[in-house]
Order: structure tokens, then sequence, then C-alpha cells
């Protein structure tokens, strides 16, 4: 800049008009480059703003669905109302297997006929327990066929609370809106509410490093049986 | 205001700090790979409540005991059931690919009436009332015009209450023509009826045999009931049993055991012979039981020692005379040796000459009804329905002779001849047949010179077919109605082939049926309830499970609670060994069955071979068992034919090449494999491929053995008793 000033300078000694001539497009220039820079940074953050929202807002609302249950279930009643807790309904099988959501057989020993006031149980005695037709119930915490999970040795070995993994669901009065991921198929509740990934009970997320996280933590072993050391196979089909 | 490149690059960096400190392009990748892993069509193991059903398996003859499992209302898997006195945990792929058969695209799934041309495939679905109706009219008709014998069925087997049931319409109907498709054990019965002058059913004591001589049977291979034979042969090889391999072919079975000796095919019962000669020689045969136990003996003895020296058999057989010496030696040595014989799985009756001649061998050495032998089993006789009543049109009908001819003039001790029917009538010779019914078995696939069966059975204007799939005999059909799949209903199934012990299998249903399916017993007692009178009266039964229920009686629950019964009785018949007598034709001679065809124009012989690998009867291979066929078995739509190098070599014929394969009966083109283990001169195919009515991982591929082979008339039984036939192969 000062070296242009020098310029202006020795020729302003020459005449106004010329310096006028001379001067205005160097000024004009300054401005335009003033301008330019200016509009640079704004592009960068009309870039950066709209695709952070985008990031964090748009996508997030693009990529899930938002689906009801079938009927909107009251897990509160159901538990007041049963002896065992969660294991009244979603108990083991003899073999050790996990019977996960119960099926109409279940239901139908007490919902054979409307029990009592809410609509959402004649709903379902009509569609379903007097057609014999299963509820066709989306599963919050449904996994991928690829990944081997058992109830049993959480459950019954080292005697984990359903809580831990599913959350406050046995208090739940009714049925959250299922939130289906667009690509995967899968539920919201597997990545976690929060896009970013963060989390701040041990249910907000079900990812692999979940698992590990809690398995590390506790030191169990994750060696296959046969050799000991760990592998994708262990928990993977 | 102008935006420049700088801005709109400037605008593209933030956007792209923006994505990249937002969450979106680590979930998607994330979203992406586990997509990857979701593909629709990647099989996924479903989950639900596990449970077992105990069944029987009713694909082969061999009849296993299997553990079916499922997974809520689906079968997922079928494995044998353990301590199951036929199978002990084993089960073959044919019994394992079960499942594959039961969500089959070829099921039939609901009545159907031909709509269109014969074997066109355009159908009319009907419901069960008007299909059962269709029938009871069809069969009125012909029983008001005295033809009630022109009603013939066929059934893939004889033993248990279905295909009795069966049997007993025909006859309460006024028909005798209930046909079964023939096997090797049809020879054995016969042989046992001939020889031991008993009736009864041939099993044999493998467990404890210490020296084991087949002549052809594919023990490995499928023969018998197979997963039984497989664990035998593995008892043997455990305890160095020799087993002695005697065909012309290194099969399975020949390159398992612990001898194999390559013989001219066809040449089997002589070279049994060519052995008793030696044991007779050299009087190392049992002398106790010959002497005590058998009749007819210096006259069989003077015939064998006139026809059957070593140099005459040697000649014959192909079998070196010091080879012949040692196996004699070595199976009259040994303590309980047992000679069987039965070509392959055993599916062709064979020559009765072989049957005799095999079983005399037994007898030299007196294994019958003894330890490590032959047993005389007593055909199970649980079914004591009360007497078939027949009113005039009845007796009359049945009074008619078979179509087959079994059971009177020169074949009065057979009970079935059905390789016969085809020529009977395409030839006219006897009465025309103008229906038939076909259980369990799919005749225009297995029958040999299934072109000519075809024709024959086209001309038959009523054919209901009773099988659950869209098989050849199905898609040929007027009429048909499906029963349910094996693992979708009760049925009592024999294990016979070979066993010491029969043992009644209980089929029950693993699913619920999956289509508008009928079972079979349930329809015949409808159609005789609706024909009334005195065919309604033979029927007491209000359904087939209250039949099978009442037929057991006490021993039901049993039955139900652990799928099998084994049979029960006081002994094993016996009658003196009958060496030679006159009632017995079938003399052993040295004329061996021919192949048809003249040498000079066939100068190569083609015989078939069978393999677990390939379903070869009434069900078509599944695609689990279809996929570990060997690419020199079958690649792509191509079947491969063996042949011996040398053989080879003098046509120009060199591996993988294509060839015209010609016999009397068709001409077929075919891929070469070389194999070093096939006699020259011989082609070998296997059985099983070439259907034309399958579904799309079956249909088309290879070329069917059976329409390239003729039935050969043995003289003495009637039966099929073709072994191979005469061929030609040309370079195309």
């Amino acid at each position: 800049m000062a070296a242009l000033d020098d310029k202006a300078q020795d020729v302003s000694s020459e005449g106004d008009s010329k310096m006028v001539e001379m001067t205005s497009p160097e000024i004009d220039e300054k401005g335009k480059d003033e301008k330019a820079g200016g509009f640079i940074i704004v592009a960068f953050i009309v870039g950066l703003i709209v695709s952070l929202i985008i990031g964090w807002i748009l996508f997030p609302k693009l990529l899930y669905s938002k689906k009801k249950q079938p009927i909107d279930f009251n897990h509160q009643v159901h538990t007041d109302s049963v002896e065992d807790g969660c294991e009244s309904c979603h108990y083991f099988r003899d073999d050790g297997s996990f019977s996960g959501i119960p099926k109409l057989e279940l239901c139908i020993e007490c919902h054979e006929e409307v029990q009592g006031e809410d609509p959402e149980e004649q709903i379902f005695v009509e569609k379903y327990v007097s057609k014999g037709k299963e509820v066709p119930w989306l599963i919050y915490s449904k996994q991928p066929p690829c990944v081997y999970f058992s109830h049993a040795p959480h459950v019954k070995l080292a005697k984990m609370d359903c809580i831990t993994c599913h959350g406050h669901i046995g208090e739940s009065t009714h049925s959250r809106i299922y939130e289906k991921n667009r690509i995967t198929g899968y539920s919201r509740d597997i990545w976690g509410k929060n896009i970013a990934g963060f989390k701040k009970h041990s249910w907000d997320r079900m990812k692999m490093d979940d698992c590990s996280e809690c398995h590390v933590k506790n030191n169990v072993n994750q060696g296959s049986v046969q050799t000991q050391k760990g592998g994708c196979f262990v928990c993977h089909h | 205001m102008k935006i420049g490149r700088r801005c709109f690059l400037s605008l593209g960096i933030g956007a792209l700090t923006g994505i990249t400190v937002s969450p979106l392009p680590w979930k998607l990748m994330d979203d992406i790979s586990i997509w990857t892993q979701n593909w629709p069509w990647t099989p996924v193991p479903s989950k639900g409540k596990v449970s077992y059903v105990n069944s029987t398996c009713a694909l082969c003859p061999g009849r296993c005991g299997i553990t079916a499992r499922k997974i809520d209302n689906n079968l997922v898997k079928i494995e044998g059931m353990k301590k199951h006195p036929v199978n002990d945990g084993g089960i073959c792929l044919l019994g394992l690919a079960g499942s594959q058969l039961l969500y089959s695209p070829l099921r039939v799934k609901s009545p159907l009436k031909r709509a269109g041309e014969k074997g066109k495939g355009k159908w009319q679905k009907i419901s069960w009332d008007d299909a059962i109706a269709e029938v009871t009219k069809r069969l009125g008709e012909l029983r008001s015009k005295g033809e009630s014998h022109t009603v013939a069925s066929i059934s893939g087997s004889e033993l248990g209450s279905l295909p009795e049931l069966l049997k007993r319409l025909l006859t309460a109907y006024g028909s005798p023509n209930f046909m079964c498709m023939s096997s090797i054990w049809d020879n054995y019965e016969l042989t046992i009826n001939l020889m031991s002058g008993v009736k009864g059913l041939a099993g044999f004591d493998f467990e404890s045999s210490d020296y084991v001589l087949s002549f052809g049977s594919g023990i490995v291979d499928g023969w018998g009931s197979s997963v039984h034979m497989f664990q035998a042969n593995s008892k043997w090889r455990k305890k160095n049993v020799k087993v002695v391999q005697i065909e012309p072919r290194l099969s399975n079975t020949a390159a398992k055991s612990s001898e194999w000796i390559p013989v001219k095919p066809g040449t089997e019962g002589i070279l049994a012979l060519g052995i008793a000669y030696i044991i007779i020689w050299k009087s190392i045969y049992n002398k106790d039981f010959i002497d005590n136990y058998s009749v007819g003996f210096n006259n069989w003895k003077n015939f064998v020692l006139a026809e059957f020296n070593p140099d005459n058999v040697s000649k014959l057989t192909g079998v070196d005379k010091a080879v012949i010496d040692r196996l004699a030696n070595e199976f009259a040595n040994a303590k309980r040796p047992v000679a069987i014989c039965g070509r392959g799985q055993g599916n062709r009756a064979g020559s009765l000459n072989d049957f005799m001649a095999v079983y005399a061998l037994n007898g030299l050495v007196g294994n019958i009804n003894q330890k490590g032998g032959v047993w005389i089993v007593p055909k199970p006789s649980y079914i004591n329905w009360p007497e078939v009543k027949q009113d005039n049109l009845a007796a009359k009908g049945t009074g008619k002779e078979r179509i087959d001819g079994a059971g009177s003039g020169k074949y009065a001790m057979t009970n079935h001849l059905l390789s016969r029917v085809p020529e009977i009538i395409n030839s006219d010779k006897k009465y025309p047949i103008k229906a038939l019914f076909v259980l369990n078995a799919n005749p225009y696939y297995t029958m040999p010179n299934s072109d000519a069966a075809k024709k024959a059975f086209d001309k038959i204007p009523f054919v209901v077919s009773f099988s659950s799939y869209m098989d050849e005999t199905s898609e040929n059909a007027d009429l048909i109605l499906p029963n349910h799949n094996y693992l979708e209903r009760y049925e009592d199934i024999l294990a016979t082939s070979g066993l010491k012990n029969s043992v009644i299998g209980l089929s029950r249903p693993v699913v619920d049926p999956q289509f508008d399916t009928m079972h079979t017993g349930d329809v015949i007692i409808r159609i005789a309830k609706e024909m009334g009178n005195s065919i309604a009266d033979s029927f007491p039964w209000d359904s087939y499970a209250s039949c099978l229920e009442e037929t057991f009686g006490d021993k039901w629950e049993n039955l139900n609670k652990n799928g099998y019964l084994i049979d029960e009785y006081e002994k094993n018949p016996q009658g003196k060994f009958t060496f030679s007598n006159e009632d017995i034709a079938a003399l052993p001679s040295l004329a061996m069955i021919e192949p048809e065809g003249d040498d000079k124009t066939y100068p190569l012989i083609l015989i078939p071979y069978d393999s677990m690998r390939l379903a070869n009867g009434s069900i078509g291979n599944p695609p689990f068992a279809t996929k570990t066929v060997e690419d020199t078995v079958l690649k792509e739509k191509d079947i491969f034919i063996e042949i011996n190098p040398k053989t080879a070599k003098s046509f120009g014929l060199t591996e993988g090449k294509s060839a015209n394969l010609s016999t009397p009966k068709g001409s077929v083109k075919v891929k070469i494999h070389l194999f070093d283990g096939i006699m020259p001169g011989l082609l070998a195919m296997p059985r099983g491929l070439g259907h034309f009515n399958n579904d799309r991982y079956l249909t088309g591929k290879g070329v069917n053995f059976n329409q390239l082979i003729g039935p050969v008339e043995d003289p003495a039984s009637g039966h099929d008793a073709a072994w191979g036939i005469r061929a030609r192969l040309a370079k195309v």
C-alpha cells in the first residue's frame, strides 16, 4: 500500500485531473479486492453453516422415517400386574434361547377378551387376537443378523439388569415413535438418538463399540473358545 | 455483485468443512456398510422357538429316522435320529436336503384338472370335492360297463398302510392291477421262496460278518438302507473285515473296498458259480449244513462241476483263474462270510439266476439265519384289516388276468411285473388300461425305455397322480390329487431293505400342510365312501388317521412316541436249503442275460451307475445335492460318460469332447470323461439326470439313462434283468 501511495503522490504532481483519472481505477481495484475477500469469507461461512445445518439437522431428519407401533403398548400397566417382572413376558425358553417380544399365544392367555377400557386394547383384540394374527411389532433393539448376541450369558451368567441395555422401557406408558433408518432398516436406537453418537446412559447406543466398552471394562474374555484369541467370528456370523 | 470463481471455491470449502465436522459422512459410511451386509437375497437364519420333531424319511427305501429342527413353524434342518435302529444319527445327502422338497417350487398347491392337451402344462384349479367327484364318476362309468379290471395303479412300494389302502380300493372295486416298482428285493424274496422254501424278506447281519463278497452291490453308493450300509462299512474298516467288490467299474464302493475285481458286466452270476465250483471241488463247504439242512445238493454239484470250471468261467468273466481260486478259499474259510448281489442301489430287479447263484454260495458256507450271514425275515404283518367286501362285479374284475402277467402262467411266483406293461399296452396284446392311479412313483421318468413308457401311459385316458410335486408323471396326468409332502403327513413306512430286523417307521407331520393338499389315505377312503355299496363297506374308517391308529391298536402309543417300532416275530422262518429240485425252473446256466443290440452296429456296452449325490428314483435331485455333483459328471447342462482312455483313443476322443451316443433305444449328445477305472469297451452313465419336468435347478440337465435302455425280460421271473445295453459312439 505504501508503494501505491508513493506512486499516487508522484502522479499527483502532474495534474489533478490526471490524478483522478489515474487513481480511480486503483481505488476501485482496492475496494473490489476487499469486497471480494469479504464475499469469499461470507461464501465460506454460508457453505459452512448450510452444510452444518444439513449434516446436523436435515440429515438426521431425512435419514429416519417415523413409524408408529401397531398398538400403543403400556409397559407399566403390564409390569404392575405380572409377578416376575420383565421375565413374565420376555422369558427364556427351556433351551436357553430368549423369547424376545412375546407371540400372540402368550398375550391371549389374558387378552382373549377385552379386559379394560383402553381403546388400544380393544383394537388389539379385534384386529389381532380374534383373527389369530401376530402383531407386527417394530423392534427397537433389533440387531443385524450377522451379529451373534445371546441374552443368556448376559442375563443369567453376568446377572445384568434389563435396564443396562434397554433403559427404563418397562416403566413406559406409551410406545415411542419408531425411527427407522432408511438405509439400513434398523431402529435409530442402535446408533443412538444423538446423531453424533454421544451417550449419557449405557442404553443410549448399541453399536459394536458399546458392546466392547462394557466387555473391556468388565474384563470379559472376548477370545474364541478354541483359540482363546479375539476375532471377528466370536460375535459375528 | 458477482460471485467469482474464488467465492465459489470458498463456498465449497466451507461446505466441505461443515460436512466433515457434521456426523453425515461418518454415519452414512456406517449405514452403507450395514446396508451391504443385509441385502435381501442374503440368507438369514430365522429366529424363534426351536423345536424338534422325530419322523421317518420317505425319500428312498432306506427309511432312516430323522429329527427335524424347526424354528417356530418352519423346518430349517433335517438330521439323522440318534439311536434309531436303521441309521443311528446318520443321514444321507438326499435326506438332508428334504427341506428343499417341502418348500420346493415344484409343489402342487391344489387339486388340478388338465385343461389343455396332455403334457402341455395347462391346468385348471378345482376343489377337492370336484376332484373326488371326477374320480368316482370315471370309476363308476367303467364299472358299470364291466370294465373295472381296466383300472390300474402303480405304487412305489407295496408295504405299509397307504399302498394297502390303494390295493384294497382296487380289490373292492374290481381290479387285479395293483402294480409296484420292482427292485432287487423282489428277486431276493423269490430266491428265498425257491431255495429256502419259505416266505420272507432278505436281511443281513452285516455287523457280525467277517468277509464280504459283493457282486456289484453299491455298499456305499446307496444299496439297501444306505446310511445303515455306510455305518456297516465303517465298522468293517475298523475291524479289518475284508470287503471284495466285484464289478466292471471302479465305483465309490469298489474304491473303498479291500479289493476290487473288475468283471465283464452281466457275468457276475457266472463268477459266483465259478467260485462255487472251487469250493465244491476242494470240499471246503460247510458239510454239516449241506448234509443236515439242504436238499438237492448232489444234482446241483454235478451240474456246477460240469459247467463252471475255472477255464470256462475265467474266459467268460475276464477274472483270472488264480483270483477265482483265492476268492473261493477266502470265502469258504472265513468264519462268518456273506455274499450279496443286486447291482448299484438295487433299483432294477436283475436276473434271478444271479441271485440264486449268490444265494447258493451263502448256502455252501451254511450262513443262512446265522451270525454274520443272510437272515430270512418275515414280512411285517401288522395290517390285519377286516376282509375286503366284494360284490359280483368286483369278484369278476379281480378274477381277470393281470395286465403285467404276474402271478399266473410262467411268472406264477412273481408279484409285480410293471416293466412289462408299456410293451403290452403299446402292442395292444391284452385289454386296454382306461384309468391309472400313481402313488409315490414317477414312472414317466423311472421306467426303462421311458419314451415307450410315456407312449403307453399317454394312451390311458385317465391318469391320476397323487404326487406332491409337478414331476414328469404329474405333468402328463389328467388329474393331480396332491398328497401332503412326507414332512406334512402321518404314514407308516417300512424299512426292510436288507435289514436283519424290519423297522416300522412313522412319518409324522413336521409342519402343517403348506398348501391345499390332502392325505392320499383320506382321498382313497373318500373315493370308496362315495362309490358306495360294498366298496364303501370295505372301508370302515372315518379318516386315514383313525385307520392308522386302529391298525396299530395298542402299539400305536409306542410308535407315536418313539417314531418307530422294531417288527417283532417269534423266529426267522427257515426251510431246507434247496440247491436244486424240479420246481426250480430257473436252473443256473452259462447263458447270461445278453444286452440288447447287435455288436456290429453297437460295438460298445453302456452301463449305468448309481451315486449318493444323484437321486434316481421318483424324487428328483434337490438343489443341495445337485451342487455336489462333480464337473466330470455334469457340467452346466452336459452329461459326461465314463470311458477307458484306451477305448476313447480308438474312437479318436479326448477328455471333454462331445460325442453322439446311440443305443437301440435312443441317441443323445454326451461329453467324454476319460476314466482308468472302467473296463475297456464299456461306457458308464450316471442315473438320475435328464429330468424333463422338475424345478429349474434340475430340468434339462444331462440325459435320463432310462431313455437309452429297454427292459430285458428275465426268462425265469419276468422281471427286468437288463444290466446294460449295446451302444455306439460317434465324434461330433
